[in-house]
């Protein structure tokens, strides 16, 4: 049919072609605006900002330079914040899977009727504030709490509270994040196609080998999606460390800020920032690539 | 081939009085069948009819409300999906989308633990002419394509049953005739027993050895596909296979082998053999292609003891192999008839009065 059009139509049927092309420029327009102005302008500024130097004499000023050392001195300061930050995450991206997948598959699969209020209903608690929500956890890990006092009566406490230690930060992590996994799990399974499931029990594969041979491979997008929601917001967050969690405690989001406001340290919070970003890319990227789901997500 | 070829003995199945209930709702309702080993078996009915609910009992998919599922003698009615020596080809194929070829069709091998799969594999995609798309992923294989891999990865199990649900109505028709045939040299090839469920009549004729009439759930008439068609025993299946003209009447005589009907003021005349009414009160039956038409000032060169109809055609539809007539009786019923196209150019038109008759032989009875 191309073939056709070119030798009879010739020059005539090129620009047509053209302009329905422009056409997917155009619609991209306003998309890549925002991304200029809120997204590549910024993160060259924030570039820019991690190699100044101080103003010798007077705090809190700084003058362009390329004073890379401020990284070297960044990591010296803060690599155990950094560890901790991806430890922190990846507990809560681990809890936050082995909870939501069996919800996500009975929603997409055994809920019926129900299917839309259960979804409701994972993503209801957004309706409050993030930081409302994460005040809310303090008082439910509060030292009196029923919880608190159930735990200690049967000795499961090793410090005898929750609230100010790390377990309260991954539980607050692994809250906050959970409906961000839930999603993209749900969606998964609910394209699964159940005959699937019946032809792997028809070929002699028990329920727990169909889940390992066909379930999870082909909820694998799913999963990838949703511990990178997880994940990657979870290693940035500095909310839940800063209301849970006691200095001992403290991820890299909470040192950036502390950084910036109040040691008014830019180049240090600049650069700190700008690793965070890039270790969290090679991490995606590298996990990406051992799922080996590179067409799929 | 020998990988393939079965060497132990296939036994029968045997399905005793199964039922499956879903609420008020009766789906499959005292079904008794014996499929004998071996056989190609056709459950032929209209959706609805309860065909692919004890299809999905036999593969183990579906609890039957009561009754029992053998295999020889041994009772499989409580044995799960994956425990049954039974396998399915499923309607819309439900290949491992994540899976190659290769693998989709090993899936079984591997699940029982067979160590070196390579060669039953190959000998299995040999079989269904796959062999140079082992490595694709199913979504890269055209429709018949896919189906022969679902073929291959129930068959290369060696199940005592192969259990078929409608594997060819995603096929369009040159494909699905192919297929027929295709089918028809596998199972012939490895002896194992086909439980085909179909809504198609064609189909189920060309490829079974026993058709099973179903409708409402039950049984109706299960037999040689010939003699399902020449000798239909209800109504429905007289319908459901094929094409009939049925008339009601009321018996007023014997002459000889033959019964004598009194239908719309004209007698007709039918072997008692080929009667399966009980009542004096039933339907005559023939099928169109058993109908000769002709011109009705040739009434004359109608054999005597014919059944014959006077009437006005209606409509002509040429279909290439046949023409199709329909003609009004007097009484104001259509009659259907079939004829071979074997004179060019000598058909009858529309608004043309013929007359068209029928032997006796190719006339049954049917209850009403």
């Amino acid at each position: 049919m191309v073939v056709g059009v070119a030798t009879t139509g010739g020059t005539s049927i090129a620009p047509v072609a053209q302009r329905r092309s422009r056409t997917g420029y155009f619609l991209l327009l306003p998309g890549m605006a925002w991304l200029g102005i809120f997204f590549a302008i910024p993160f060259v500024t924030l570039f820019m900002t991690s190699l100044q130097a101080p103003v010798e004499g007077s705090p809190g000023q700084y003058v362009p330079a390329l004073q890379i050392s401020n990284y070297a001195s960044a990591i010296a300061e803060y690599w155990p914040q950094f560890l901790r930050s991806f430890l922190y995450a990846g507990i809560a991206t681990l809890l936050a899977l082995l909870i939501a997948y069996p919800l996500a598959y009975f929603i997409a699969l055994k809920s019926g009727r129900w299917r839309s209020l259960m979804l409701v209903l994972v993503i209801a608690p957004s309706f409050a504030s993030f930081l409302l929500r994460t005040y809310a956890w303090k008082t439910i890990l509060a030292d009196e709490s029923p919880i608190t006092t159930f735990l200690n009566a049967l000795h499961l406490l090793p410090d005898g509270r929750i609230l100010n230690t790390s377990i309260a930060v991954i539980a607050g992590l692994t809250y906050n994040f959970l409906p961000f996994m839930v999603l993209p799990l749900y969606a998964a399974l609910e394209r699964l196609d159940p005959r699937l499931i019946e032809a792997s029990n028809d070929l002699y594969a028990n329920p727990i080998t169909t889940f390992r041979k066909v379930t999870w491979p082909l909820s694998l997008p799913g999963v990838v999606a949703g511990t990178l929601l997880t994940f990657i917001p979870a290693a940035g967050d500095y909310i839940n460390a800063e209301l849970l969690g006691s200095t001992q405690d403290r991820m890299i989001g909470n040192v950036i800020q502390t950084n910036f406001i109040e040691f008014r340290d830019y180049p240090i919070a600049s650069a700190l920032s700008f690793m965070l970003m890039a270790t969290i890319l090679v991490l995606v990227f590298t996990y990406i690539r051992r799922a080996g789901t590179e067409d799929l997500v | 081939m020998s990988t393939i070829t079965n060497a132990r003995n296939i036994e029968d199945l045997r399905l005793e009085n199964l039922v499956k209930t879903f609420g008020d709702f009766v789906a499959v309702d005292d079904v008794t069948l014996t499929i004998p080993a071996g056989s190609f078996f056709a459950l032929l009915g209209a959706s609805g009819c309860g065909k692919t609910t004890t299809l999905r009992m036999i593969a183990g998919l579906e609890d039957p409300t009561s009754g029992t599922i053998k295999v020889g003698n041994a009772d499989i009615t409580r044995l799960r999906a994956f425990q049954r020596p039974v396998n399915t080809v499923f309607q819309s194929y439900a290949l491992f989308p994540h899976l190659d070829i290769f693998e989709n069709v090993a899936f079984g091998l591997r699940r029982r633990g067979i160590k070196d799969v390579t060669p039953a594999v190959e000998a299995m995609l040999e079989l269904v002419e796959l062999a140079p798309m082992a490595r694709r992923k199913p979504a890269q294989l055209s429709g018949g394509q896919q189906q022969r891999v679902a073929v291959a990865r129930a068959l290369i199990n060696q199940p005592d049953v192969l259990l078929l649900d409608e594997p060819l109505g995603a096929l369009d028709l040159k494909l699905r005739r192919q297929m027929q045939i295709e089918l028809k040299r596998i199972q012939t090839e490895v002896g194992t027993t086909f439980v085909h469920v179909t809504h198609d009549q064609e189909e189920a004729m060309t490829m079974a050895d026993t058709v099973a009439v179903m409708n409402a759930g039950r049984i109706e008439q299960m037999g040689h596909p010939a003699d399902v068609y020449e000798l239909p025993k209800t109504a429905f299946v007289a319908n459901f296979l094929g094409q009939a003209n049925l008339f009601g009447g009321s018996i007023s005589g014997r002459d000889g082998e033959d019964l004598v009907v009194a239908t719309h003021g004209i007698s007709m005349r039918l072997p008692s053999s080929r009667n399966s009414a009980s009542e004096s009160e039933l339907l005559v039956g023939v099928r169109p292609e058993k109908i000769t038409i002709l011109d009705a000032i040739d009434v004359g060169k109608i054999p005597t003891g014919n059944n014959v109809v006077t009437g006005t055609v209606t409509d002509v539809s040429y279909t290439g192999v046949s023409t199709q007539y329909l003609v009004e009786a007097p009484w104001g019923q259509v009659l259907n008839v079939f004829e071979q196209n074997v004179i060019v150019g000598d058909r009858s038109e529309v608004g043309d009065p013929v007359v068209v008759h029928w032997a006796p032989e190719h006339t049954f009875g049917l209850g009403s």
